[in-house]
């Protein structure tokens, strides 16, 4: 058991590794609280021989591993398919949602990190997103402004012929450009105002672009907005840090063009349900 | 087979949730901005008729009093463009306020380290600066149009007072302060408004913010030549 377990940390140990091969020495500060009503604070560990090639998530891992067999509570904090696509992994890094690199926290690797340095890491901050446990957050409200309209009612069946629908090949590209939004919370995560409009933004453009989304248009927009100021989101001013810290770069185009549905809906009489 | 659509009027009055929402809010800032934003390229032009000398600009100041005489009484135009102001000042601090404690309702706990990745030094100014734009306002009024702090006091001439307000160089510094805060202010708030009102994409984006930046800068410029000439005795 003791053997195994050396010898899988042993990747980058001093003793068959050339110095400058040796792994990182990082000290990490992790938001640490035990449930949700419960108060938190940055706890400082030490975590040695990290590769440069491990991903951030993995470095947490280890971290993990070293506290539970120390006996102590792992950090709880989300993750699932670990390729960037599902959109479940996300901490602020150093202050930044996701971490220096402009994609997701598992396809952050350390080597975007230095040998000795510091790296703090925290939870969402939103109060539509509150912290279950250490840097797991609740992002249901997600889910419920998603149920308040992001979606087409269609009947089911066979699938269509495809070609029986025409899309233009620019409305084709700018609605697949908002459908890669993965719902990782990153842009309220760095909003100054915890506002969720880059995310309902994506969700307006992508269905408001094709043919599909026509007929539920204006409820839509009228009642998404509507669920993510209930929600307790803030108001978007147009900063920007949204889409800067958008993994897959999601443009504050798709922001003008909800703003400009929107007021196209009310003008036309849509109201939200309440 | 007969098909009937019925639609329920009760469901489609308006909820009180659809006037108060965010997107609503940020439509009265940005239009009560655009009226403002008006009123200051009138205002900035206005003023350069200072360099036109005393017996000019009294007049100026003098004709905007009695616009629209005798058709109407003497300052009917003057009050109707108060009023608009005033209703637009309102609205754009009643927005800004609301969304503003939105915003801090948003996120009571802040973050140990945040760091900033794109907003500019002029976005994140808006609201302090805003506040300090609003007292700023107040005591222009009160210096140069009313002439309650003017060292000339009420009942001078507009061009004394401009000239006796500029010669302290507290006065003109803290005119500068507030000038470089509002073309900060018209800085972001043209490109919100341009977002807000649904008017940009992609392809414009670059094109309205180098609008918003020029545009602020000419107006700041316009704004600051009068109290810097007046300082350094050009105008006197």
């Amino acid at each position: 058991m003791t053997a195994t377990r050396e010898g899988a940390i042993r990747v980058g140990d001093a003793t068959d590794t050339p110095a400058e091969k040796r792994g990182m020495t990082l000290n990490l500060r992790i938001w640490r609280q035990n449930g949700p009503s419960a108060k938190g604070k940055m706890v400082t560990y030490k975590v040695a021989d990290i590769s440069p090639d491990m991903s951030f998530l993995e470095m947490l891992d280890v971290l993990n591993e070293q506290l539970i067999q120390a006996g102590d509570d792992p950090v709880a904090f989300d993750h699932d398919c670990r390729e960037g696509i599902c959109g479940m992994c996300g901490v602020m890094i150093n202050g930044m949602a996701h971490g220096p690199q402009q994609t997701t926290t598992c396809q952050l690797h350390m080597r975007s990190f230095k040998d000795g340095d510091t790296i703090d890491i925290e939870p969402w901050r939103a109060t539509a997103f509150p912290v279950i446990k250490d840097l797991a957050v609740d992002r249901r409200a997600f889910d419920r402004i998603i149920q308040a309209g992001g979606y087409i009612s269609v009947p089911t069946g066979t699938a269509p012929e495809a070609h029986s629908v025409p899309v233009p090949k620019k409305d084709a590209d700018s609605a697949f450009d908002a459908a890669t939004c993965i719902g990782c919370g990153a842009c309220v995560a760095a909003c100054p105002n915890a506002s969720s409009m880059l995310f309902t933004a994506a969700k307006v453009t992508h269905l408001g672009l094709l043919p599909q989304g026509q007929p539920e248009r204006n409820d839509r927009v009228v009642n998404m907005v509507a669920q993510q100021d209930r929600e307790g989101f803030g108001g978007c001013t147009n900063i920007g840090e949204c889409s800067a810290s958008c993994p897959k770069g999601i443009s504050m185009e798709t922001i003008s063009r909800l703003n400009h549905d929107l007021l196209g809906a009310l003008r036309a009489g849509a109201r939200p349900k309440s | 087979m007969l098909v009937v659509t019925v639609t329920d009027s009760a469901q489609r009055r308006t909820p009180k949730a659809a006037k108060t929402s965010s997107v609503f809010k940020k439509v009265v800032m940005a239009v009560s901005g655009i009226i403002l934003v008006l009123y200051l390229i009138a205002h900035m032009i206005g003023n350069l008729k200072a360099f036109t000398g005393r017996e000019s600009f009294n007049h100026y100041s003098e004709w905007i009093r009695t616009i629209g005489e005798p058709a109407v009484p003497a300052q009917t135009t003057l009050w109707i463009i108060r009023v608009v102001l005033l209703a637009a000042v309102v609205a754009h601090i009643w927005a800004a306020v609301t969304l503003w404690r939105q915003a801090k309702r948003a996120r009571p706990q802040g973050y140990v380290t945040k760091k900033a990745v794109a907003q500019s030094y002029a976005s994140r100014t808006m609201r302090w600066g805003g506040v300090i734009i609003f007292f700023f306002v107040i005591y222009h009024i009160l210096d140069l149009t009313v002439g309650a702090v003017n060292p000339d006091g009420t009942g001078s001439t507009p061009y004394d007072r401009l000239v006796a307000g500029f010669s302290n160089p507290f006065v003109t510094a803290f005119y500068v302060i507030a000038l470089l805060l509002l073309g900060m202010h018209l800085r972001h708030g043209i490109w919100s408004a341009t977002q807000t009102l649904g008017q940009s994409n992609r392809r414009r984006e670059v094109t309205v913010n180098a609008f918003a930046i020029v545009f602020a800068s000419l107006l700041t410029l316009g704004f600051l030549l009068v109290p810097f000439s007046v300082l350094f005795g050009l105008i006197d």
